[in-house]
C-alpha cells in the first residue's frame, strides 16, 4: 500500500501510511487502541475505501473484498451460527463450487488443519471461545486466499487459551505457509509471531511509526536475549504514543 | 427452573425420580394457578351477570347452553373451519409477500425509498376502512375476505423483516462477502437466516392483526365464520352468541400462537430464535 489516507467525512483516521508486505510473510500491526491499525486492516480487506492513495494486492489494486484476502474478526459473530462447523468452512466459493463429496473432503481437512475434526457437526453456539475462532481461521484458509488478514483475532480470549491459540496459528503458518497481516495491541503476541512488527502512532491522522524487523525461527522462546531487546524497543515506542495520547486527554502519568 | 448438573445422577436413580416429581410438582402448582384465576374470572362475571338480563349480559351458564346448542347445530365447527381458513390463507399469503419485500427494502436502497412512504401510510389504515372497497372491487366471496386478512398482515411482516435486515452483523455481511459469496448468495444464506428470529416475531404479530380483522372482514355477506357469527347474533337479540364467539376466538387464536412458537422452537432453534 502506498501513502493511503483514510477518512470518515472530516475524520482523519490514517493518513500517508505505506507498506509493503511479502508472500509468506507474517507482518503485525501493533499499536493501542483506537489507532487506526484495524481501519488500515479494512481498507486491505476492501471494506473501506481509502480516501486518497492505492493499495494493491498481486500488482492489482483493491476494489472491493475479494476471494484472495481472507479476513479473520476479532469477534465470532463473524460465523453463521445456524450453520454447523463443516457447513461454516464450505461456505467459501472455492469449496462451495465442488461436488458434494469432494467439498467434505476438503472441509474436514481444514477442520483437522486446526484441530477441530470433531467437532465438525456442531454449531457455533456450541463451541468455545477458542474454537469458534479456529473455526473462523479454517473457514478462511479453506478458500486459499493469498494474504490473510487477521484483526486481533484472539483478543476477546482469556490469556490461556490466547497463549494455545498464538502456539497454534504460528504452527499453521509454517504449514501452510501464507502470508499474514496480523492487528494487535498485545506486544507479545506480536514478538511470538511476526517477522516483521509495524507500529502506528496514536490517532486520529495515525500513521506508521517503525517497522521492526526480527530475524528469529518459529517456534520462538520468550527468554531470547534478541527478542528481549525487540521487546524494549516496541514498548517504548508503544508507551510513548499511550503517553501522548493520554497527556492529550489531559491526564498525566506519574 | 432446576439445574441441571452436567455429571448428575444416572436416569431412574431415587435422586433422578426425587427431581422428577419436584419438576411435576412445581408445573401442577402453576397450572392450579392459571385454573384459580381462569376460576376467579368466571365467578365475577357470573355475579355481575345476576344483575342484568340475559340480552344485555348473558351470565356464564347462558353462554354455556348456547354454545352447547351450536355445537350440536354444527355452527361452532362450521365457524372455526371457515374463519380459520380465511386467517390462514390471508396470513400465509402477507407472509409470502411481506418477507421477500422487507429483505429487498433492507438490501437496496432504491427499493426501500421507493417503497417506505406507501408501507408508511397503508400500514396506519385500519382494515375495516376498506371493508367496502373489498366488496365491491372482489365480490361478495372469500377473496375480499382472504385480501383483508393478507392487508392486515403484510405490512407488519415487511417491517419487521426489514428491521431484522437491518440488524444483520456486519462481520457476518463482510465475511461472506471475503469469502466470495455474490449478492444474491448473501442474501440468501446470510441475510434471511440472521433474519429469522424477527420475521417469527413479524408473522406472530400478524396472526394477532389476522384474528383482530377478521370479524371485520366477515361484516358483510359471509353466513359461516366466527365474525359472521358474532354479526348474525345481533339480528336475533342473542347476546350469548357473542359471548361464544368471543371465546371461541380467544381461545383460537391463544391455539394458533401456541402452534406457531412450538413450531418455532422445534425447527427454526439454529437461527437463535428465542419465543
Amino acid at each position: 500500500m502506498a501513502d493511503v489516507t483514510i477518512r470518515f467525512g472530516d475524520f482523519v483516521a490514517v493518513e500517508g501510511a505505506d507498506l509493503s508486505i511479502e508472500p509468506g510473510e507474517l507482518v503485525c500491526l501493533l499499536g493501542p487502541s483506537g489507532c487506526g491499525k484495524s481501519t488500515l486492516l479494512s481498507a486491505f480487506a476492501g471494506f473501506i475505501a481509502p480516501y486518497r492513495g492505492e493499495i494493491r494486492a498481486d500488482g492489482e489494486p483493491v476494489r472491493g473484498p475479494h476471494v484472495s484476502r481472507g479476513v479473520v474478526f476479532q469477534s465470532s459473530d463473524a460465523l453463521f451460527p445456524w450453520l454447523r462447523a463443516i457447513d461454516n468452512v464450505t461456505f467459501g466459493s472455492r469449496l462451495h463450487a465442488m461436488g458434494r463429496a469432494a467439498r467434505r473432503d476438503e472441509a474436514l481437512e481444514f477442520l483437522r488443519l486446526v484441530g477441530l475434526e470433531t467437532a465438525a457437526a456442531k454449531y457455533p453456539p456450541e463451541l468455545s471461545g477458542g474454537m469458534r475462532q479456529r473455526l473462523q481461521i479454517a473457514r478462511v484458509l479453506a478458500n486459499r486466499p493469498r494474504i490473510v488478514l487477521m484483526d486481533e483475532p484472539f483478543g476477546a480470549l482469556d490469556a490461556q487459551t490466547r497463549e494455545v491459540m498464538q502456539g497454534e496459528l504460528d504452527r499453521i503458518w509454517r504449514e501452510t505457509g501464507c502470508t499474514i497481516v496480523f492487528v494487535t495491541h498485545d506486544l507479545n503476541e506480536a514478538l511470538l509471531l511476526a517477522d516483521r512488527v509495524v507500529t502506528m502512532t496514536a490517532g486520529p491522522a495515525a500513521h506508521i511509526k517503525n517497522i521492526h524487523r526480527i530475524d528469529l525461527d518459529h517456534p520462538r522462546d520468550v527468554d531470547d536475549p534478541e527478542l528481549r531487546r525487540i521487546h524494549v524497543a516496541l514498548r517504548d515506542d508503544i508507551s510513548e504514543e499511550v503517553l501522548r495520547t493520554m497527556s492529550s486527554e489531559g491526564v498525566t502519568a506519574a | 427452573m432446576i439445574a441441571t448438573p452436567s455429571i448428575g445422577p444416572a436416569a431412574g436413580s431415587p435422586t433422578e425420580s426425587r427431581r422428577r416429581s419436584y419438576a411435576l410438582a412445581a408445573r401442577m402448582r402453576r397450572l392450579a394457578t392459571v385454573l384459580l384465576s381462569l376460576g376467579c374470572g368466571v365467578a365475577l362475571w357470573g355475579l355481575v351477570s345476576l344483575r342484568y338480563p340475559t340480552t344485555l349480559l348473558p351470565s356464564p351458564a347462558e353462554t354455556w347452553d348456547a354454545g352447547v346448542e351450536l355445537w350440536r347445530q354444527g355452527t361452532i365447527t362450521d365457524s372455526v373451519v371457515k374463519s380459520s381458513q380465511r386467517i390462514l390463507l390471508g396470513w400465509a399469503l402477507g407472509l409470502a409477500v411481506g418477507v421477500p419485500i422487507g429483505l429487498l427494502m433492507g438490501r437496496f436502497a432504491i427499493i426501500r425509498r421507493l417503497l417506505d412512504p406507501w408501507v408508511e401510510f397503508f400500514r396506519f389504515i385500519p382494515p375495516i376502512s376498506f371493508v367496502t372497497l373489498a366488496v365491491i372491487w372482489l365480490g361478495i366471496g372469500e377473496s375480499s375476505k382472504v385480501v383483508l386478512i393478507f392487508y392486515t398482515s403484510v405490512f407488519i411482516v415487511t417491517i419487521n423483516t426489514l428491521a431484522g435486515v437491518l440488524a444483520v452483523d456486519e462481520p457476518k455481511l463482510r465475511a461472506a462477502e471475503s469469502l466470495g459469496a455474490s449478492r444474491l448468495r448473501v442474501l440468501r444464506s446470510v441475510v434471511l437466516p440472521s433474519t429469522v428470529p424477527y420475521i417469527v416475531t413479524g408473522a406472530r404479530l400478524a396472526m394477532g392483526n389476522s384474528f383482530l380483522t377478521i370479524v371485520s372482514a366477515e361484516i358483510v355477506a359471509a353466513n359461516e365464520g366466527l365474525g359472521a357469527l358474532i354479526w348474525r347474533a345481533r339480528n336475533y337479540s342473542r347476546t350469548e352468541w357473542v359471548f361464544v364467539g368471543i371465546i371461541i376466538l380467544g381461545v383460537l387464536g391463544y391455539t394458533f400462537d401456541r402452534v406457531l412458537r412450538i413450531f418455532a422452537r422445534r425447527f427454526l432453534g439454529r437461527f437463535q430464535v428465542r419465543v
